[in-house]
């Protein structure tokens, strides 16, 4: 398979970046996209040329570190995958392939493909976690019957793996389905429910600060979210949020 | 209290309940202009009502006019807001794979329905001010049915009216259904809920698409 790729390259934060083409060839179907780029820095570095910088860490779809906006859309074509998870057989010979940084102003680009997510980071920190004794005596989170539907809600809204997606994929880079997903798997849990109004109110606050766009329900993010994270989340949120209101 | 007008989550349920509010004054203003293309009378007698009582004039009017303004500065508010949240565009976007376009283009389909107030108040409602405000001319509870009928003479401004309804359409099948998701409504009624919003948007402005096009062929018979 012979590709055009079409590589968004820039130094560094604060330099200017533009899209720079390269040819490559020698790309078979069951390549992965990251192994593609692989070949591609392979190529550049035996030119003598720098090497384009893009994140990745576990290449099977969990530490949510590949990002990249492919022809489009944040992990490419493919639905419910990662980067490091799309196959080069969904390209075809001859193709051209744009391949951009997750763009938002709170994902400010580090280098080339790279862009730094600690925005999600600092959601996190602001309150998504709960408060349990360490000290040995921690009791076991199982001797607290939990509703099956709300076990399995929490679940899938804990499979979220902060990419990053959804806020690639939304017109607006809006962060609300990452940050309902996890106030969501605490909000439909036991041991959450002490913390819930600090905890929403908190998150949200911190995903505002951040300087992401507003939720217009456009639904992309639910359909680029890697873990098919639901929309569903994102109404809990506004619920949660609006009672925590009301309660201060 | 300061924290929750700035909140990104208190906009959007302002939004959504501006919209509503917007969606139920709607149904109520089709279903007064829907008599017209059957029964002059009812027509007058129901606008007469509206243009006389002061219930409607005084209470109801500021608090719609309130709504409207209210929805569309929010509406550009967060607009702006959510252009800045990426400063950089991409340089391929391909928003059709994962969005609707109705959805994409709120701020397009309300500014030609934004525009089309602006006429509709120019053809209809600083008329009547000034008749009743200004002029203070007496009340002929029978003038209604004309007046209405004159308006719809020309095809450029049924057209444009026509025009309009087609993009309320398109506001209304992304924003009505939306309103619930916003104010936290999702669970086993919401597909039933977002087919009746759907078919409400489709419904209402083709009823008055009906309306602009029967009255405009009224009066040239």
């Amino acid at each position: 398979m012979n590709l055009t790729l079409k590589i968004w390259r820039q130094k560094d934060a604060k330099s200017q970046g533009k899209m720079v083409d390269y040819q490559i060839s020698g790309i078979e179907g069951d390549m992965s996209f990251l192994e593609m780029l692989d070949v591609l820095n392979e190529d550049l570095i035996n030119k003598g040329e720098e090497p384009v910088v893009f994140d990745h860490d576990c290449r099977e779809g969990i530490c949510g570190s590949c990002s990249l906006q492919i022809n489009g859309e944040p992990h490419g074509p493919d639905r419910l995958i990662t980067t490091c998870q799309l196959h080069m057989r969904k390209f075809n010979d001859g193709d051209t392939i744009y391949i951009e940084p997750f763009r938002a102003k709170a994902f400010p680009v580090v280098k080339d493909l790279m862009v730094d997510r600690s925005a999600f980071d600092r959601i996190q920190h602001a309150g998504g976690y709960i408060s349990v004794n360490t000290s040995g005596n921690t009791i076991d989170a199982n001797a607290i019957p939990v509703n099956k539907e709300n076990a399995d809600d929490a679940f899938a809204a804990a499979t979220c793996i902060g990419c990053g997606a959804c806020v690639a994929a939304c017109k607006n880079a809006s962060a609300m389905l990452f940050t309902s997903a996890k106030v969501s798997q605490y909000a439909l849990l036991p041991q959450g429910q002490v913390e819930a109004t600090e905890r929403v109110l908190a998150m949200v606050n911190q995903m505002d600060e951040e300087g992401f766009g507003n939720c217009t329900n456009t639904g992309a993010c639910e359909i680029e979210c890697p873990k098919g994270i639901s929309l569903e989340n994102i109404a809990r949120m506004n619920r949660e949020y609006l009672k925590a209101s009301v309660k201060g | 209290m300061g924290g929750l007008i700035k909140s990104s989550i208190a906009r959007k349920v302002a939004m959504a309940l501006s919209g509503l509010f917007l969606v139920f004054f709607l149904l109520q203003h089709f279903t007064i202009n829907f008599t017209s293309i059957f029964s002059a009378e009812t027509f007058n007698e129901l606008s007469h009502f509206m243009g006389t009582n002061p219930l409607v004039q005084f209470v109801l009017q500021p608090v719609l006019i309130f709504g409207v303004i209210f929805h569309f500065v929010m509406g550009f508010i967060l607009e702006i807001k959510n252009k800045n949240a990426r400063a950089v565009k991409y340089a391929k976007y391909n928003g059709g794979a994962n969005a609707s376009w109705m959805s994409r283009n709120m701020i397009y389909s309300g500014l030609v329905v934004l525009a089309f107030l602006g006429l509709h108040f120019y053809d209809f409602w600083v008329p009547e001010m000034v008749h009743k405000y200004v002029e203070f001319a007496p009340e002929d509870p029978s003038r209604y049915y004309h007046e209405l009928l004159e308006k719809f003479v020309s095809p450029v401004r049924t057209g444009l009216y026509v025009l309009s309804f087609v993009f309320l359409a398109l506001h209304l099948w992304h924003g009505f259904a939306s309103s619930f998701q916003s104010v936290g409504f999702n669970n086993k009624y919401s597909v039933g809920a977002t087919k009746f919003a759907k078919a409400f948007a489709i419904a209402i402005p083709l009823g008055f698409i009906i309306i602009a096009v029967v009255l405009h062929l009224n009066h040239n018979h």
